[in-house]
């Protein structure tokens, strides 16, 4: 097939395009070098590295590498490098954390992460909550909203039977104690508060202050040390509508949370802390 | 002729350039004084940015994601000036290659460059073309070995020198020398130079005309981007053959040859016989002649050539138009007595004309053609629209977010809240507070982790707040789905401002 070129005194291909002929140029030797080149470095590398599949697994190199290793060596690195901080976060003062503000940007982040992983199941990704799951943006407390009452809070979880120290709280069941004529005149009264009512005004008012003052205070704005809901305010955990309030004056509802504290551990606890405490109604320590 | 068996490998046949003198040698020498300061010079400039911030002139920040170029200072966000600087690029090296062909391979490319400075050590080290060519020849004896050893340190210390410079334009150059003096500089400023040192080693010492040949695309790629009115190195084989030697073979060949050839208007006989429409040949077949033409056949264009090419082969692939050719060529012609510029910048259009003894047209009606002036005035209406867009950015920026997840919270007293992810960029070299406001009466804004609407963010950098939005409940915010929201950020101090439009969710099903 091949001709040859007069004027290169080289061959060509034979291949020709209107005139235009394809040289057979040899290739530089060095250029088959650079292919030995990288047959030798792909054995070296094989060798070293895992690579040549067997029967089960592969050949684990002369390295001693793996993905595992390496992730597991990126993972004791970064918690190498966090030690200090996270030393530093569980040796400061929670209140005076949010002026600290590398330490308080560390740990918002860290809280952050652990938010997704650990609360965003209830609580939701964007901490918006659900129906009997509280929002966290707002500024509704029901066991109270400064960074050390949120920290007690996720370390001890509540109504939990693993740690003696949970937040505990029971409001009875209604439904067998009120008639059904008066929890209906009682949830008339309840979607008044709301709207600046007098919670002892009228019969309605009679029936809370019989029933429900004991708790949530004779103003209804409840307590956040027995976990009172405020009754006086625009957040209602399980709903504001009749039918809601009546099933929940009924049967009496209330949720549970983990105690997080051995879980997680200290440092953890106190970022999530810092992160709740930093979504919008974290409240001020000594408000109240 | 029977056909050689074609061998699949050949090995690099060594070159040995001659040393040169004249106009084009001259230009050369110094555009490499030029470019070479500028590589090296560059990163040792300093540029007062003020206290906070890098003082060095050209500076390519990669950790803190910062480009410096004297006054000017590039963020990531803003790297489409870079872009426009790489299509400005493109558009030149068009324009370039259209008006003079391989001139970026000739004078401006790297490798040439240091090939060049190579060639220029080895030729104070080991002497000129012939002492090379013995030396080459000679054994391995002492002589040798000394002469090689001093060689290769000496481009060892070009490699390191360049590769060293190199790093100099990613930190702080001072600083650097300083670690690298004291070898607590960084690993990747080890590996960089080391790399940097290998490749200029190898590449201007030994692979020199292969790079260009073998590994670099612009040699395949510069046909399309040349033409007929492109002026680029050539030898008028109409003045120069028959050559003064090899007149026979010459005389033997052109009978059935030259004919052929003459299809179309070209320079040289490798090229290929390319159909010029509506362009009628000027070419005629000389008849074999015992008269000789210009060119006495000396070889001094081709020991000059740093490619190792003839360029009475015509045009080819491995010239880079260095014009060394020409200025060896031009010596001779001065000796011998003829006209210089029997190798020369010639268009490919001119060839026909001057073989049939019309004159050429000027350079000036080559490089004033509609094609190159299309390249630049695309190039200088980018350039413009760059440098008008680099004195309008504003020195702060502002991002708005709305968070989305959830879209509103109610609050205690019924009020309505929107949450704001907002990114605040001060562009200025020092710490400034802006502040914020919204544009609507009735709307509380406040910062998360301040009582205020006040941001600070650090000199040259980027700040991320939450911001608040709230409507008090009832009002016409909190009660309509979505209301129009326009966030502005001040700074109180020099009356800078940047603005968002954005919009408020409220809770509509009341």
């Amino acid at each position: 097939m091949t001709t040859h070129d007069d004027d290169t005194e080289v061959g060509t291909t034979g291949h020709n395009w209107d005139g235009i002929q394809e040289l057979n140029n040899p290739l530089p030797r060095w250029w088959l070098w650079t292919l030995y080149a990288t047959i030798a470095w792909g054995v070296v590398y094989t060798v070293l590295f895992p690579a040549w599949p067997l029967v089960s697994g592969a050949t684990s190199g002369l390295l001693g590498w793996s993905t595992r290793g390496a992730v597991a060596e990126e993972i004791a690195a970064v918690e190498a490098a966090q030690s200090d901080l996270r030393a530093d976060l569980v040796a400061t003062e929670l209140t005076a954390l949010p002026a600290d503000a590398a330490l308080h940007g560390f740990a918002v982040q860290a809280g952050a992460s652990l938010f997704a992983n650990n609360c965003a199941q209830c609580h939701g990704a964007g901490a918006a909550g659900s129906v009997g799951y509280p929002n966290l943006l707002d500024d509704d407390w029901l066991w109270g909203g400064q960074i050390g009452q949120i920290a007690a809070t996720i370390r001890h979880g509540i109504r939990n039977s693993e740690d003696p120290d949970a937040h505990y709280s029971e409001m009875p069941a209604f439904g067998d104690i009120l008639t059904g004529a008066e929890i209906d005149t009682l949830v008339g009264h309840l979607r008044l508060l709301s709207t600046g009512a007098d919670p002892l005004a009228g019969p309605g008012g009679q029936l809370f202050s019989d029933n429900c003052a004991a708790c949530h205070g004779t103003d209804a704005r409840g307590d956040p040390e027995i976990g009172a809901p405020d009754l006086g305010d625009a957040i209602w955990l399980y709903g504001r509508d009749t039918a809601a309030l009546t099933r929940t004056i009924r049967q009496a509802r209330f949720g549970v949370m983990p105690a997080w504290g051995a879980r997680l551990g200290e440092a953890d606890v106190r970022a999530l802390a810092a992160y709740v405490h930093q979504l919008g109604g974290g409240e001020a320590t000594g408000a109240e | 002729m029977t056909n050689p068996t074609p061998s699949l490998y050949a090995a690099r046949l060594p070159i040995f350039p001659r040393r040169v003198s004249g106009y084009f040698r001259r230009l050369k020498w110094a555009l490499m004084f030029v470019m070479l300061g500028i590589y090296y010079v560059t990163p040792w400039l300093r540029w007062n940015r003020g206290p906070d911030m890098p003082d060095q002139a050209v500076l390519i920040d990669m950790a803190n994601r910062r480009f410096y170029f004297f006054m000017i200072e590039i963020w990531p966000h803003e790297f489409y000036f870079v872009a426009g600087m790489l299509v400005m690029a493109g558009l030149a090296l068009f324009l370039f290659t259209a008006a003079l062909g391989r001139v970026w391979c000739g004078y401006a490319c790297p490798q040439t460059v240091w090939t060049d400075l190579f060639i220029l050590v080895e030729r104070w080290i080991e002497g000129d073309r012939n002492a090379r060519v013995r030396l080459h020849q000679a054994p391995w004896d002492a002589h040798k070995w000394r002469l090689r050893i001093t060689k290769w340190l000496a481009w060892l210390v070009i490699g390191l020198l360049t590769g060293g410079a190199w790093v100099f334009y990613f930190t702080d150059a001072p600083g650097l020398l300083a670690d690298l003096a004291t070898f607590s500089a960084p690993p990747v400023a080890w590996i960089t130079i080391a790399i940097l040192t290998a490749t200029t080693f190898v590449f201007g010492g030994f692979m020199r005309e292969q790079v260009c040949i073998y590994m670099c695309p612009w040699p395949r790629i510069q046909a399309a981007m040349m033409d007929e009115d492109t002026l680029t190195v050539a030898y008028r084989d109409w003045r120069g053959e028959p050559r003064g030697k090899g007149l026979r073979r010459r005389a033997a060949a052109a009978g059935a040859d030259v004919t052929v050839r003459a299809a179309g208007p070209q320079i040289g006989k490798r090229s290929p016989v390319i159909p010029m429409p509506g362009r009628p040949s000027g070419l005629t077949a000389p008849a074999p002649s015992q008269v000789k033409g210009d060119c006495i056949d000396c070889n001094a264009c081709v020991n000059v050539c740093p490619m190792g090419i003839d360029i009475r082969d015509g045009q080819q692939m491995a010239c880079i138009t260095c014009a060394l050719c020409i200025d060896a060529c031009d010596e001779v012609m001065q000796k011998t007595g003829q006209p210089r510029g029997l190798i020369d910048y010639i268009a490919l259009s001119d060839a026909p004309k001057e073989a049939a003894g019309e004159p050429p047209r000027s350079v000036w009606r080559h490089v004033l053609r509609v094609r190159n002036l299309v390249y630049a005035v695309l190039w200088t209406g980018i350039g413009l629209a760059l440098v008008f867009a680099l004195f309008l950015r504003p020195m702060v920026e502002m991002t708005v977010a709305p968070v989305r997840n959830p879209t509103h919270v109610t609050l205690a007293d019924g009020t309505i809240r929107n949450a704001y992810e907002v990114r605040v960029r001060n562009k200025r070299g020092e710490d400034r507070t802006f502040d914020l406001s919204l544009d609507q009466d009735g709307l509380r804004i406040t910062v998360e982790g301040s009582a205020g609407d006040r941001i600070a963010v650090p000199a040259d950098a980027q700040a991320q707040v939450r911001v608040y939005v709230d409507a008090p409940a009832g009002s016409a915010f909190a009660t309509n789905a979505r209301g129009d929201l326009r966030l502005w950020v001040t700074d109180p101090a020099t009356g800078e401002r940047a603005v968002v439009d954005t919009n408020f969710t409220g809770e509509d099903w009341k």
